[in-house]
């Protein structure tokens, strides 16, 4: 059974038409990286798959269960699914440990003490042991990145969608922040990336997506992508790209 | 050095020139008098400690009823609808009221339906309309703090798998709050002044033992005295509010 | 019949009365008035029963649209002579000039609005009396001191009801003000006080009229009053036309006319009873 099944989701926003059918599968371990133009419907899938859309029609299976009935409570299903925005999106009136606790500790119902040891070890692991205390404000877009990053790891999500993580960051920070997906890689997280990085795809990906008009056009193995892309549009957008 | 000289010979001006009107010797028997200020000064003072508690016992409940219908006119549940419109029809009905009518038709009307002492006192219901008034108000300012949030910050708590409540509680209602504070200090500057209006269904506070003083003395001047009491309390307050407005519109830049 | 007869006859007989007078007289205000060749008489907006009927003093009808006109017409102000304007308590006792010559609505001569303003000689004198409703009377209130004490008081705030509650009634809680007469009622109805403290005409008019259940429960001699409530025209501050105005009361007076107008239309007041 796979980790998770898209099939044939559509999503319109009035009378624009975002997501045309779309299917998708995704192995455990895997790392599948979208790529497409901006409005091509990366964004709009990741936050379907999270449930932040409705979907029009269609279905998302998750372990072999139907998450996207009408109706259904979306808590549960976003616990096991963690997505990472392209602007952060850190709280910020709370301190950088405070909004990694947050959910753990409302959803859990673990106090703060109880909590404390496995969040610090998150936080070294990610190189921010230092900076746990800090207000958003008072960090990098590298870092902040990173802390949205182990807030969404803290609810030990089973699948990670992150969404242009690195589309927002000074060039010289986007390094630290890939460093962090290649360590969840070596974990063998399920993830699922828009991103811009062809370089990173193309290094890291188990597989590739091109999307194009709500549709994927192309996908497989990065190096047939990247060297021998067969849509006529791929080879468009790859050329523009690269 | 300009805006001070000028500002000086204005005051000056008027000083040397008001004086000179023929009415104004008058004028200063009737609202400028010393004896009748000293005369009647404590005691105002004391009817304005009836203000303050008013305003003490008010506020909060302002607060947390205004918290409540925002929160009303917030749901997103399709079930939770009716609450909305009663959020709506409720702020609607209670800004478009004017306050006194709002004082008299609480202060004596559902006393009037035979409730016993104390239950019908004036204090209680005038209270009353004073806080259904200002709850109106104050739920639009949340209401407005609350929407000023971004809209990402609630899909980032929910894709946490926060519920909506936690969703509302621990991420948008503190930003929300805090934007919210300079206007809601306005509102409560607002309010200092309207808690005279129970006066109208009976408690003498400052405003009626002003209006006794003057009816007593035929002289105006207790209504002066009154107003040196609350300048003395509004502006500082509205400086304060002023301070916190800039503070926050040069964070935000 | 026979009442329109009497009203019919009485006002033949007024006219008749008042010809004579009116034919000899001096106008000791001509030149003085606020507008010449006028005499502009102010009252409270509304004005109320039994002072002014229906809050038309125009019509002569009320016992101050009365007085009014017949003190017009001694100093020599026929009816059409006399125009009527409104003034609140607060307008009439502003410094500055006023619209008015004379105001009535039921001031109280009192020694610190003659500072500000002058009064004439006083038109009617008027015993306080308490206003309460039936349950309190049936609750036990009585017509004594005692008794009152223990009763929560409202009376309206610009009169000198005030000072007579705490100087001489000195409840144990402290009494409610209003503005004016309405709202003393209205809180008599919603319980929020037992009584009410007014001038003696005013209680017996709320008590019929206003108030369903209200009992006019006693009047106050008038020597334990610490201030006669005695009411007074109010004039501008040293107008020339005092004299005037005076000399107009004081005929009145002596002539008979006053009491007349009195009995017309103000009610009975001896069978009310006398606090102890």
């Amino acid at each position: 059974m796979s980790k998770l099944k898209i099939e044939n989701i559509v999503k319109s926003f009035g009378d624009v038409t975002v997501l045309k059918g779309l299917d998708l599968i995704v192995e455990q371990g895997e790392m599948i990286c979208l790529i497409g133009a901006s409005g091509s419907g990366k964004s709009t899938l990741l936050r379907s798959i999270n449930l932040l859309e409705p979907i029009d029609d269609g279905a998302i299976w998750l372990d072999g269960d139907d998450i996207s009935l009408p109706g259904l409570d979306p808590q549960p299903v976003r616990q096991k699914i963690g997505i990472v925005f392209q602007s952060y999106n850190l709280f910020p009136h709370m301190s950088a440990v405070e909004n990694v606790m947050l959910a753990p500790r409302r959803i859990h119902k673990k106090s703060r003490e109880a909590l404390r040891p496995e969040i610090e070890q998150l936080f070294e692991k990610f190189g921010l042991a230092d900076r746990m205390d800090h207000y958003p404000d008072q960090l990098s877009g590298g870092q902040q990145q990173r802390v949205a990053i182990v807030r969404a790891l803290a609810m030990k999500p089973e699948i990670m969608l992150f969404d242009e993580v690195t589309s927002a960051l000074d060039p010289e920070l986007v390094a630290e922040v890939l460093d962090v997906l290649r360590t969840l890689k070596a974990q063998n997280m399920t993830m699922i990336l828009a991103t811009h990085e062809m370089g990173f795809a193309r290094e890291a990906a188990d597989r590739v997506c091109i999307l194009h008009e709500g549709e994927i056009i192309e996908e497989g193995k990065p190096e047939e992508i990247f060297s021998n892309p067969k849509h006529p549009r791929s080879q468009a957008f790859l050329k523009s790209v690269l | 050095m300009i805006a001070g000289v000028s500002t000086f010979i204005v005051l000056a001006l008027i000083v040397i020139l008001v004086p000179m009107a023929p009415g104004w010797e008058a004028v200063q028997k009737s609202f400028f008098n010393k004896e009748v200020f000293l005369k009647t000064f404590p005691k105002l003072l004391s009817a304005f400690w009836l203000d303050v508690l008013i305003f003490l016992w008010c506020a909060p409940l302002i607060a947390i009823l205004g918290l409540a219908i925002a929160l009303c006119r917030d749901v997103q549940s399709p079930v939770l609808f009716p609450l909305r419109i009663f959020g709506a029809v409720y702020t609607d009905i209670f800004r478009g009221v004017p306050v006194v009518l709002t004082v008299y038709l609480i202060g004596f009307g559902i006393p009037g339906l035979g409730l016993p002492r104390p239950y019908n006192s004036p204090y209680i219901w005038g209270s009353v309309a004073l806080v259904l008034t200002y709850s109106a108000y104050v739920a639009e300012i949340f209401r407005s703090g609350i929407e000023s949030v971004h809209k990402s910050q609630r899909a980032a708590a929910s894709s946490l798998g926060l519920s909506n409540s936690d969703v509302m509680r621990y991420v948008v209602l503190p930003q929300a709050i805090r934007r919210v504070v300079p206007a809601n200090m306005n509102m409560l500057i607002a309010l200092q002044k309207d808690v005279a209006l129970l006066s109208f269904i009976g408690p003498v506070e400052i405003f009626r033992q002003a209006g006794v003083f003057k009816s007593l003395l035929a002289n105006f001047t207790p209504y002066v005295g009154a107003a040196v009491i609350f300048l003395a309390v509004t502006i500082p307050a509205t400086r304060f509010a002023d301070y916190l407005l800039a503070k926050q519109n040069r964070e935000r830049s | 019949m026979n009442t329109k007869l009497s009203i019919l006859s009485g006002l033949m007989l007024s006219a008749l009365m008042l010809t004579p007078a009116h034919a000899g007289e001096n106008k000791c205000a001509t030149g003085l008035t606020v507008k010449e060749g006028v005499l502009t008489i102010a009252t409270g907006n509304p004005a109320y029963f039994p002072w002014v009927i229906d809050d038309a003093p125009e019509s002569g009808q009320g016992f101050e649209a009365a007085v009014a006109y017949a003190v017009a017409e001694k100093m020599g102000y026929d009816k059409d002579k006399v125009e009527w304007v409104r003034a609140s308590f607060d307008q009439s006792i502003q410094p500055g000039p006023k619209d008015f010559d004379f105001n009535l609505q039921q001031f109280s001569i009192t020694e610190e609005r003659e500072q500000v303003v002058d009064f004439s000689e006083s038109y009617y004198s008027s015993p306080m009396a308490v206003l309460i409703r039936k349950p309190t009377m049936e609750a036990g209130a009585t017509a004594t001191m005692d008794s009152l004490k223990t009763l929560k008081w409202g009376a309206g705030a610009s009169t000198t009801a005030l000072g007579f509650i705490t100087n001489d009634i000195k409840p144990d809680s402290d009494p409610l003000l209003y503005d004016d007469v309405a709202n003393v009622t209205e809180a008599l109805k919603a319980g929020q006080i037992d009584a009410g403290l007014f001038d003696l005409p005013t209680a017996l008019f709320t008590s019929a009229v206003l108030l369903e259940d209200g009992v006019v429960l006693g009047q106050f001699p008038a020597e334990l009053a610490t201030n006669p409530d005695q009411f007074g025209l109010l004039m501008s501050n040293d107008n020339p036309i005092k004299p005037c105005v005076d000399e107009g009361v004081r005929r009145i007076k002596e002539d008979g006319t006053l009491k007349r107008i009195e009995a017309e239309w103000l009610q009975e007041t001896t069978d009310v009873p006398v606090i102890q």
